[in-house]
């Protein structure tokens, strides 16, 4: 019992270690997604539980058909496919085809992470790239909004959501408008509880601004993410609109609409968020925010589409690494300014 | 002759597999890209390439002692132009369909930098029916290229083929293959599958010479 | 099996300007025989294509004159004459019977080309053709595609002014249904026609 080694561990770096691995953190993103996902199935029944599952099955079965490294399913077993599947879920309209979740899910997963190379590689947002292939790829159905209804109409499968692969369904069913569809082509707004609580049409995951501020707070909290990002998103959001709105009230929406309404705040809680394609330093973080919220207000107002924060997510994506240049936080021991 | 018939032979196969301008050398991408939303497009436009580039591999090549070396690039630009504006006139009079289908990209076949390039690799250092042979091979590879990325876009993109519908009135079409985008995944697509080809036929041979040993 | 390439001192400055003097007049003769072999055809498809959109949006047309403006009244327009215009479509006996009046405004994606007819007698439009555009596929080119939207424009009230109301809605001898999910470029197509509309209809009525 004398004789103990003692504690000298003869390792390289990194010495320090926090507890949280990859897969700890997708868990974590992965329970704040929990209550939004549950806001869905709420409105949306049983076509919300599907399309989710199909896009994280397309997701999943992706990654799992073409590994980046290692034995096939290894890579699986870091949660991040199931993540991107279920973000890419939450994204989609209920009702549509389940056939087309499975193909954004793999668009997602192949084109935006596998081919760069699996997790940590990938320039844009897996789940995003998903998104957008499916809406340029399919216009009509990701902009068919079925309406919503209360947990009563749980068992009631929404619009096309059943449609045979690669085929679409007509269904006679009334399609609704999403709030910031009618703000642009009608010019009605939806009343502010609506917005809160989440009774309008949209994405399966971002009609409830309530949970998603909620599930916002708890990750924001717990250092899942960093917090300056959607902080950035929503001031600029908010100042950019409210601007706009201080010029002209009756020609622009006014800030609060801008932050509640369409994807901005499940973009900006969970999207933007994406420790791979966000930048590293804080700095970075708020330019990459106050960007994303610029060319959010500038598509939704000025732009073709009544929705923005998909692309303008893509664009600063693209524009991370170039941010992370810019801002490289100076080298310990090097004088400030340095001519290279 | 045998032999000159067989090199006049290989200079033709080459331009059709091993040096693909399409599959090997990525040449030709802009109009790869821009017209081959359609069957039809992608053959009106290899077509219009083929034409121009035997036009101008068979006058370049007879010409190829006449031209002075240090404006032999003018010259050649000149040369192809001309024979791309002739595709365009014809194209307009008796295709206006085609015509305005391809719009601006039958023009922009003047720098399409596959017929420039086989005029200065190849047909203005050789006789000229190895310069018809191997402009022959490479736009029939181009052509080739063309068709595959245009069927495969239009069948995927617009569920028919040559304009026939394929499957049925309740396809949904995959609105973005026939958009740029598509154009730029689908290229992608193929190379990756060509690649794959190539590969296996590379690894086929070793195999056999291990069994062998 | 390539030759020797010719010594470059042996190529003089006279001989290089020669050679792309040559080359440019002969490449210039080319052209201009080809291009006067083929003017006529490609002319006369222009006209065939022109007058079937004319055709086709003032129903029973026969026959059409090219009118401009000249001290602010409509006249048929001279052979070359180059500037905006209108098309008067005649019947049979010569009658002015409407008019086919271009179009051009900036769509969801590029430039939308229209061309649509304009009856004064009753001051209904006729009829629409998107002539050139290059709206979404499966989406915006319902504007063409759809035969229920391009029906919306015949025995279409053009006063005050073309309205677009959400699909299913339209009462009023005005009114236009917009495509369901591509109000953008239904939206364009009723802008273009209004603005064509307040340019030309004072003009016809006028004279």
């Amino acid at each position: 019992m004398i004789g103990r080694e003692p504690g000298l561990i003869l390792e390289a770096a990194p010495f320090l270690r926090r507890e949280l691995t990859t897969s700890k953190l997708m868990r974590d993103v992965l329970l704040g997604l929990a209550p939004v996902v549950l806001a869905a199935v709420w409105y949306f029944g049983v076509s919300a539980i599907l399309v989710i599952a199909a896009a994280t099955a397309g997701a999943m079965g992706t990654e799992w058909l073409f590994p980046p490294y290692g034995k096939r399913g290894h890579s699986l077993k870091d949660g991040s496919a199931a993540l991107t599947g279920v973000l890419l879920g939450l994204t989609l309209p209920p009702g549509l085809p389940l056939w087309m979740a499975v193909v954004g899910g793999l668009v997602g997963m192949g084109l935006g992470k596998l081919v760069w190379g699996g997790l940590g590689h990938n320039l844009f947002n897996p789940a995003l790239v998903g998104r957008a292939f499916l809406q340029a790829a399919f216009p009509t159905a990701l902009t068919t909004w079925a309406p919503y209804g209360g947990i009563g109409q749980f068992f009631q499968v929404r619009g096309a959501t059943l449609a045979a692969p690669f085929m679409h369904m007509d269904v006679d069913a009334v399609s609704s408008a999403t709030p910031l569809a009618l703000m642009k082509f009608s010019g009605e707004s939806t009343p502010f509880q609506n917005l809160l609580f989440g009774s309008t049409g949209g994405s399966l995951g971002e009609t409830s601004a309530l949970i998603l501020i909620f599930a916002g707070l708890w990750l924001g909290l717990r250092r899942t993410y960093d917090w300056r990002i959607p902080v950035a998103i929503l001031a600029s959001t908010a100042a950019f609109a409210g601007i706009l709105y201080l010029v002209s009230p009756s020609a622009y929406p006014p800030p609060h609409f801008m932050i509640l309404s369409g994807g901005l705040l499940l973009g900006a809680v969970f999207m933007a968020t994406d420790p791979v394609t966000s930048p590293l330093s804080p700095r970075g973080a708020w330019i990459f925010g106050a960007g994303i919220g610029f060319l959010v207000v500038l598509i939704r107002v000025f732009g073709g589409f009544p929705e923005g924060v998909m692309y303008s997510i893509l664009l600063m994506n693209a524009a991370t690494p170039l941010i992370d240049k810019a801002v490289q936080p100076r080298v310990f021991g090097r004088p400030r300014r340095e001519k290279s | 002759m045998a032999k000159d018939s067989s090199q006049a032979y290989a200079e033709f196969a080459k331009g059709l597999w091993k040096e693909n301008p399409v599959f090997v050398q990525v040449l030709g991408m802009c109009p790869m890209l821009a017209v081959t939303n359609s069957a039809i497009n992608a053959l009106a436009m290899g077509g219009a390439t083929m034409f121009v580039l035997l036009g101008s591999s068979l006058l370049i090549s007879l010409l190829r002692n006449v031209i002075p070396k240090q404006v032999r690039i003018s010259t050649y630009i000149i040369v192809i132009a001309t024979f791309v504006t002739l595709a365009d006139f014809t194209l307009k009079a008796f295709a206006p369909a085609l015509h305005k289908e391809l719009g601006a990209f039958i023009s922009l076949i003047v720098v399409n930098c596959l017929i420039l390039g086989r005029q200065e690799a190849f047909a203005s250092r050789n006789t000229v029916g190895m310069a018809l042979a191997d402009a022959m091979g490479m736009s029939a590879g181009f052509l080739f290229a063309l068709f595959c990325l245009g069927s495969a876009r239009e069948i995927v993109g617009n569920g028919s083929f040559f304009g026939f519908p394929l499957f049925g009135p309740n396809y949904e079409p995959w609105v973005i293959m026939v958009l740029p985008p598509g154009g730029f995944i689908m290229l992608g697509l193929i190379l990756l599958l060509f690649g794959a080809i190539k590969q296996a036929r590379a690894k086929r041979p070793s195999e056999t010479a291990r069994k062998a040993a | 099996m390539s030759r020797p390439v010719p010594k470059q001192a042996d190529v003089s400055l006279v001989k290089m300007v020669l050679t792309l003097t040559l080359a440019g007049l002969l490449s210039g003769l080319a052209l201009a025989a080809v291009y006067e072999a083929t003017l006529p055809r490609i002319k006369e498809n222009q006209r065939r294509a022109l007058r079937r959109a004319v055709f086709e949006v003032v129903p029973g047309a026969a026959d059409m004159k090219r009118m401009v403006v000249s001290n602010d009244r409509l006249t048929e327009a001279p052979e070359e004459s180059e500037e905006a215009g209108i098309y008067a479509a005649t019947n049979e006996s010569g009658e002015i019977i409407g008019y086919a009046i271009p179009g051009r405004g900036i769509g969801f994606q590029d430039f939308i080309d229209l061309l649509f007819g304009y009856d004064p007698k009753s001051g209904n439009l006729t009829g629409m053709q998107i002539l050139e555009s290059r709206e979404t596929p499966g989406l915006g080119d319902k504007i063409f595609k759809d035969a229920d939207f391009v029906a919306e424009f015949r025995e279409l009230a053009a006063k005050p002014e073309v309205v677009l109301v959400p699909n299913g809605t339209g009462a009023a001898p005005n009114e236009v249904d917009a495509i369901t999910g591509a109000t953008i470029s239904s939206r364009a197509v009723v802008k273009i026609i209004n603005e064509a509309s307040r340019e030309w209809l004072p003009l016809i009525e006028g004279g």
